[in-house]
């Protein structure tokens, strides 16, 4: 009997230990808000404090090379960025801008003489944990989170090696990246030096109140100019059509004198927006695909232009719903969450250029 | 000059635009939204006909009066819609051109864009929250609220989960305030580029949030809010946005915010949980906010290293700019809107400082050359929109109208061209000049800039 009075008791307390451990998990050890949150784990802690700080606290161990990086590059990343890291089509340009000379000062110097038409990434970044921070955590675009440690820092050398920061061979690391940091282009470009930092900080441009006679005479040194009038649709679709201010008819020049003697005609009654355009913004197909030029995906004039036979319709329709390998890159359409009924119109759509 | 007209016009109105076979289907059936529209459309047509001089036959003679009082209207006649047709209410139809809306060309991808607030048609101080801008970095998700977690970690004594459940059961506060982009107004640092107020200011906002305190939660996890003087705020987007804040500048005013105007945060805007931290521009604000960390550096992330900085005109890059200074805007008139008429006009607009709250607005009619001191309507809060209405005959001669406002720091918002002497051409945030907009006498309102 003794025996068992003694496996009981150790049942009991094993399972007094799962208890206790289920107990801090579940309840607060707060004692001004009893009941509220509870300990994080530090498997949790691990799983989403993943930031990587300038003095590199929180970066994983771990390396990649610059031609590893340029694999995974060409597959994930050039189809936004270009292969070179040069493109402005869909994201400003990361590479380009910075000179040899640039990684003895620090400074990048053509911030300053206006020559490049773009500010890039690796001109304005101070710091190099910023890149591997950002590219751990959400890149790419469309699949964020999915590269691991070793990826990450084969892109960053992959990218410092299109900016000829590091040789192209260059294996980059957790014990080697403070090194790097010393020969970041711009790492002494940035400061703190305003007010605007702080909410009790120093204005730098504080203007006099003047009332009266305080400009000789006014100038005008900038107006919109006559193409960007109706660049924007129509104005007076973008205001009431009733009441004292109404929008500018920017479809047609302006008046020639007030409008007054013949009231302004309302332009709209309202029109529910449905139909394959609204379907393709609401399932967010323009996320990747654009009017007429390449984004992710094909252009809509793109793909209107390559499937002509009629028998495309159906396996274009089938495409949108299960997703499938891609026909114009390497990154395949992920499966949408449409009916047939609407993929249909969609590609239809699609078909006809958008109209 | 020519008096302003001192009486309604009177609009003559095009009769029998209803075929007979519409009123028979409307006394059988009952008006719904379908007939009503059909009305609507035979109306237009018909004052469409009677404009291009055709000769309708008049209700009664011209003098009698005006139509829309001398006779019926459907509105009175008819049975309207029964309660809660509309369970979660919309807006009128007639309301519809004010929407939120992005301006072409600005990115080429729609994802990590922005909808800009359509501040020409707003009154008073609140932004309705289907018209509260918008702005992803990676789009946005609806956000299941059971599954969210916040997260603080980093120097505190007790890294602690809290769930939407714990969240929304401790002390709450509801403050309303601006929230505006750094890049506001940036469009225009070098010239005149958009046409209206909704492209020119239109990222800026203004709620009631209502949310838990941050410093409650801080402390509730004991925070070494001595070494700790930052805090990296992260979302829990595809971004995993990440923002440094400036704890020493902060603390005291920053919510942890779940509802926005009386109803939940809408996806858009973060739903379930965001950070509130009034006077700092929006990046800052991290939606759909998971996490907490509390450091002694600032982080130097992405968008706080790469994007939103100031570049100067010696190359340099003023980093964590982060306080929106004082600044004001006339939203009507503004750029893009037709004045029917001369005569007597209120002149309205919004004024806000990241610094304080706002002591006061003068307006120019003149470009600048003369000011007269607007009213400002209360409420007049703290980081926070505050109206100005001020009266104006207009004499139908060309005039530039423009306001400026004052804070309780002592501050006056400046001109372009001051700002442009300190920090150049080639800035993109934190524009705060005075707008100018520009009214000629055929009543058009354009967007210039003075000096």
């Amino acid at each position: 009997m003794y025996k068992l009075d003694k496996l009981t008791a150790l049942i009991g307390f094993v399972a007094l230990l799962v208890l206790g451990a289920q107990g801090a998990f579940a309840q607060s050890d707060s004692s001004k808000f009893p009941g509220i949150g509870r300990h994080a784990t530090m498997a949790e802690v691990a799983a989403w404090d993943i930031d990587v700080r300038p003095d590199f606290k929180g970066l994983p161990k771990g390396s990649g090379s610059a031609s590893k990086g340029e694999i995974i590059w060409e597959a994930q990343c050039s189809s936004c960025h270009g292969s070179f890291g040069e493109s402005n089509e869909i994201f400003t340009p990361i590479v380009g801008g910075t000179s040899k000379e640039d990684q003895k000062t620090g400074k990048v110097a053509s911030l300053k003489d206006n020559k490049q038409p773009q500010r890039t990434t690796l001109m304005k970044v101070a710091t190099v944990s910023t890149l591997w921070d950002y590219i751990y955590r959400a890149m790419p675009w469309n699949a964020p989170r999915s590269l691991s440690a070793d990826d990450t820092y084969a892109l960053v050398a992959y990218i410092l090696s299109l900016g000829e920061i590091v040789p192209s061979d260059f294996v980059l690391s957790n014990t080697n990246i403070a090194e790097v940091q010393a020969k970041m282009p711009n790492r002494n470009g940035m400061n703190l030096q305003h007010g605007m930092w702080n909410a009790n900080g120093k204005p730098d441009v504080n203007a006099k109140a003047c009332m009266n006679n305080c400009t000789q005479f006014v100038q005008i040194g900038s107006t919109l100019p006559e193409y960007a009038r109706n660049a924007h649709g129509d104005i007076a679709l973008q205001n009431r059509e009733y009441g004292p201010y109404r929008g500018s008819d920017s479809t047609k020049p302006p008046l020639q004198k007030l409008p007054a003697g013949s009231s302004m005609q309302p332009k709209s009654v309202a029109v529910a927006d449905t139909g394959p355009a609204a379907l393709f913004k609401g399932k967010n197909c323009s996320a990747c695909h654009a009017p007429n030029a390449k984004l992710v995906g094909p252009s809509i004039e793109q793909v209107a232009a390559k499937y002509k036979n009629p028998a495309d319709l159906a396996m274009l329709s089938t495409k949108v719903i299960k997703g499938g390998a891609g026909a114009w890159g390497a990154i395949p359409m992920p499966a949408q969450d449409v009916t047939a009924a609407e993929s249909k119109a969609l590609v239809e759509w699609m078909l006809s250029g958008g109209k | 000059m020519e008096k302003p007209a001192n009486q309604a016009r009177l609009v003559k109105a095009p009769e029998h635009f209803i075929s007979q076979e519409l009123i028979a289907d409307i006394n059988t059936n009952g008006l719904d939204e379908n007939r009503r529209g059909f009305l609507r459309k035979g109306f237009m047509s018909a004052l469409g006909g009677a404009a291009a001089g055709l000769t309708a036959p008049l209700a009664m003679a011209a003098g009698e009066g005006d139509v829309f009082i001398l006779e019926k209207q459907e509105w009175q006649t008819t049975l309207g819609k029964n309660v809660a047709t509309m369970p979660y209410g919309m807006p009128s139809i007639y309301e519809s051109n004010l929407i939120r809306r992005e301006s072409p060309g600005l990115t080429r991808v729609s994802a990590a864009s922005v909808a800009f607030t359509p501040l020409q048609g707003l009154f008073g101080t609140i932004t309705p929250n289907g018209l509260h801008f918008e702005r992803h970095h990676q789009g946005w998700y609806n956000v299941d609220p059971d599954k969210h977690r916040l997260m603080v970690n980093g120097m505190v004594k007790n890294p602690r989960v809290f769930t939407m459940n714990d969240l929304m059961r401790l002390p709450s506060v509801s403050r309303t305030h601006f929230i505006e982009c750094g890049a506001n107004t940036g469009l225009e640092w070098g010239n005149v580029a958009v046409p209206t107020v909704q492209y020119t200011h239109g990222m800026l906002s203004c709620c009631e949030f209502t949310g838990v305190p941050l410093k409650v939660l801080l402390e509730e996890c004991g925070a070494n809010l001595k070494k700790g003087k930052f805090m990296l705020a992260e979302g829990g987007d595809g971004s995993g946005m990440t923002r440094t804040i400036n704890l020493e500048s902060c603390l005291n005013d920053t919510i942890v915010a779940w509802a926005m105007n009386g109803e939940m945060l809408r996806p858009e805007n973060g739903f379930p949980l965001r950070l509130v931290v009034p006077g700092v521009q929006g990046v800052s604000w991290v939606k759909w906010l998971r996490r907490l960390e509390i450091g002694d550096m600032p982080w130097a992330s992405k968008d706080e290293a790469v994007h939103y900085i100031d570049l100067m005109t010696d190359g340099s890059h003023r980093q964590y700019t982060s306080v929106q200074e004082c600044k004001s805007v006339i939203t009507t008139p503004s750029g893009g809107q037709q004045l029917l008429d001369k005569g007597f006009y209120n002149v309205s607009g919004m004024a806000w400082s990241g610094r304080s709250k706002i002591k006061r607005v003068d307006v120019s009619f003149d470009g600048g050359n003369n000011w007269r001191t607007a009213r400002l309507e209360t409420p007049v809060l703290t980081k926070s929109i505050t109206r100005f209405n001020i009266d104006w005959v207009w004499d139908g001669s060309p005039a530039i109208l423009q306001s400026r406002a004052i804070d309780e720091t002592g501050y006056v918002q400046p001109s372009i061209k001051a700002l442009r002497d300190v920090r150049g051409t080639r800035s993109i945030y934190h524009n705060n000049a005075i707008q100018s907009w520009k009214l000629d006498s055929n009543g058009e309102v354009s967007n210039v800039q003075v000096g």
